[in-house]
C-alpha cells in the first residue's frame, strides 16, 4: 500500500495519513467492570485478518475508517464514519 | 588437491558433520513441546536439556532455523535500560553472552563495540543522566559522555548533524556488543540436539488442543503431538498462536525494518543510536554498514520492506555522517516486530494452564536470547516464573500494574 484513498480528498500518498488501530467498541465506563476496562484499554486483536480502522488524512485533518487486509496490505474500502453500529 | 583427501571426502565412515539431525516424523507425544525455532525457542530447549534434564523436547518451526526475527534484527547487545526490572534481566543477558561462544564451541564473533545513545536536545540527555544512574545503581557500566567523547569514538561523525540537531552528549555504555546472530540459533539449536532434542523444521502449528483450560496437545501439518506443555516462542506470529488458545494479549504486529550498506573499510568502531534522528548503525565484521530506523508506523503481518523506509533512514543517515552519500545500499529486509504498551516483554505462566509465553519481543528481543531460554526454561520446569521475569507477566495489564520500559530500542519512542 501507497496510495490510500482519503473519502474527502481521493488517492494520496501513504505519507499524508495517520494510523489509529482497529475501530474497537467503548465498554461504558461507569457500568464496566475492573477486567472489561483493562481488557478494553489494554487488549488488541493482534491476529492477521481484515480489519476496520481508524485513519486520518493529517494534512486536512480527515478522520474516516479504512477496511484493510492486515497480512497482505491491502485496502479493500474507505469510508466516513457514519455513527455507532 | 592430495588424493588422500578425496578418498577421505568419499568414505561412508566419515560424513560431512551436520548441525542438525534430521527426523523422518515426529513422536506421539514429548514432555515439552516449543513452538518456534528462533534464538529463544532454541536456548529454551538447550537450557531445559543442559540444567533441567528434559531432552524429550520437540521444537516445531514453520519455516527454518532462525528464519524469523533471530536472522533479522541489528545484532546489537546491551543492557543500559530504564526500569531496575529491564535492567537487572537484560544485564544478566549480556553474562550470559560473554561465555557462549566458549559454551557452544562455535564462534559467534562477539564484538564488544561500546554502544553510544546520542542526545540532541535537553531533555534527551536529562533521560541519559536518568538511565546512567539507574544503571550504576544496579552495577551496568554507564556513564554521561560530551560530545568530544563521540568525536573521538567516531570520527566521521558530523556532530552538529546538518546543523540541525547537534549533538549535545551521549549515554555511552561500554559492554555494548553485536554477534553474529544467525550462528546464535545454530549454536543453541546445536548444543540441543546433541542433548536428545529434536528439532523439525517446515512442520506448521495448526493447533492446540485445550482441554478443561489445561494443553493437551498440538495439531501440525505433519500429525498429532501430545504433550502437557507448550512454550511460545514466535515473535511476530505469536497472535496467531494465541488465538488458537483463545488468550486475549495487548500484543500488536508491526514491521520493523534495516538495510545494509555495501562492504567498506573499517571505519566505524563503536555502535551509534539516535533517537531524535531514528537511526542506529554499526559496522559488521564483514564491512557493511547495519542500518536500522523506527518501527513502520501501521500494523502488518508480512516481511516487505519499503523504498520509503530507505529513503528516510539514508536521509537522517547522511546528516550524521555527509561521506557516506556514495555508498551504495545493498539489502534491505524486514521483521515482524510483537509490541506491548510499555515496551517491555510478557513472558511466563498464561490463563491456560500448561501454555507458556515467551513474547512481546517487539524490536529488542535478540540481545535477550540467553537470558529469555534460561529463564523460560525454568518457569517450564517449575510451572512457575522465574524471580527475573515476574516484572513481565500477563497479569500485568488486568492489573493496571505496566513495567514502563522506556529504554527499549532507544530509537522511536
Amino acid at each position: 500500500m501507497k496510495i490510500l484513498t482519503c473519502p474527502l480528498n481521493g488517492p494520496r500518498p501513504v505519507s499524508e495519513f495517520f494510523y489509529w488501530g482497529e475501530v474497537r467498541p467503548m465498554p461504558n465506563p461507569a457500568a464496566a467492570s475492573d477486567d472489561e476496562w483493562a481488557d478494553y484499554v489494554f487488549n488488541r486483536n493482534g491476529a492477521p485478518g481484515v480489519k476496520r480502522e481508524w485513519w486520518c488524512h493529517t494534512p486536512s485533518n480527515t478522520w474516516f475508517i479504512a477496511e484493510r487486509d492486515t497480512e497482505k496490505d491491502v485496502v479493500l474500502k474507505t469510508y466516513f464514519y457514519t455513527g455507532e453500529e | 588437491m592430495p588424493w588422500r583427501l578425496l578418498r577421505f571426502a568419499l568414505n561412508k565412515k566419515h560424513p560431512e558433520p551436520r548441525m542438525f539431525t534430521y527426523h523422518e516424523k515426529l513422536k506421539s507425544s514429548y514432555d515439552v513441546v516449543i513452538i518456534g525455532a528462533g534464538g529463544h525457542g532454541l536456548a529454551a530447549a538447550y537450557y531445559l536439556a543442559r540444567d533441567h534434564g528434559i531432552t524429550n523436547v520437540c521444537v516445531l518451526e514453520k519455516g527454518y532455523i532462525g528464519g524469523g526475527n533471530t536472522g533479522r534484527n541489528t545484532t546489537i547487545i546491551r543492557s543500559n535500560y530504564l526500569t531496575p526490572e529491564g535492567v537487572k534481566f537484560y544485564d544478566e543477558s549480556v553474562k550470559l553472552w560473554q561465555d557462549l561462544s566458549t559454551d557452544f564451541d562455535l564462534n559467534l564473533f562477539y564484538a564488544n563495540r561500546g554502544h553510544f545513545t546520542l542526545a540532541h536536545t535537553d531533555s534527551a540527555l536529562r533521560t541519559m543522566r536518568w538511565r546512567a544512574e539507574v544503571n550504576k545503581h544496579y552495577g551496568v557500566n554507564s556513564e554521561v559522555v560530551g560530545p568530544e567523547v563521540v568525536k573521538e569514538a567516531a570520527p566521521m561523525i558530523d556532530l552538529s548533524c546538518a546543523g540541525h540537531s547537534p549533538i549535545l552528549g551521549a549515554l555511552y555504555h561500554a559492554p555494548g556488543s553485536v554477534a553474529r546472530h544467525d550462528a546464535v540459533a545454530w549454536g543453541y539449536g546445536r548444543g540441543a540436539d546433541q542433548r536428545g532434542v529434536e528439532i523439525h523444521q517446515q512442520t506448521e502449528v495448526l493447533g492446540i488442543d485445550v482441554q478443561g483450560g489445561k494443553v493437551k496437545g498440538v495439531k501440525t501439518s505433519r500429525g498429532y503431538i501430545a504433550t502437557n506443555k507448550v512454550l511460545c516462542a514466535v515473535a511476530g506470529s505469536t497472535p496467531r498462536i494465541l488465538k488458537m488458545v483463545d488468550v486475549k494479549t495487548p500484543l500488536y504486529i508491526h514491521p520493523l525494518q534495516a538495510m545494509v550498506s555495501e562492504p567498506v573499510k573499517p571505519w566505524l568502531d563503536p555502535i551509534l543510536v539516535s533517537g531524535s534522528l531514528h537511526v542506529y548503525i554499526s559496522q559488521s565484521a564483514r564491512g557493511e554498514l547495519v542500518m536500522g530506523a523506527s518501527l513502520d508506523p501501521y500494523e502488518l503481518h508480512g516481511t516487505r520492506s519499503t523504498l520509503d523506509f530507505v529513503e528516510g533512514l539514508s536521509t537522517h543517515m547522511l546528516e550524521m555522517f555527509p561521506f557516506l552519500s556514495n555508498v551504495k545500499v545493498m539489502r534491505q529486509w524486514a521483521g515482524m516486530a510483537d509490541m506491548t504498551p510499555d515496551f517491555a516483554p510478557i513472558m511466563g505462566m498464561t490463563p491456560v494452564e500448561g501454555f507458556y509465553l515467551d513474547s512481546g519481543w517487539g524490536t529488542w528481543g535478540f540481545k535477550a536470547t540467553p537470558v529469555c531460554g534460561k529463564t523460560m526454561s525454568h518457569t517450564v520446569v517449575n510451572d512457575a516464573p522465574h524471580p527475573l521475569i515476574t516484572g513481565f507477566s500477563l497479569d500485568r495489564f488486568r492489573n493496571f500494574a505496566l513495567t514502563g520500559e522506556k529504554g527499549a530500542a532507544s530509537v522511536g519512542h
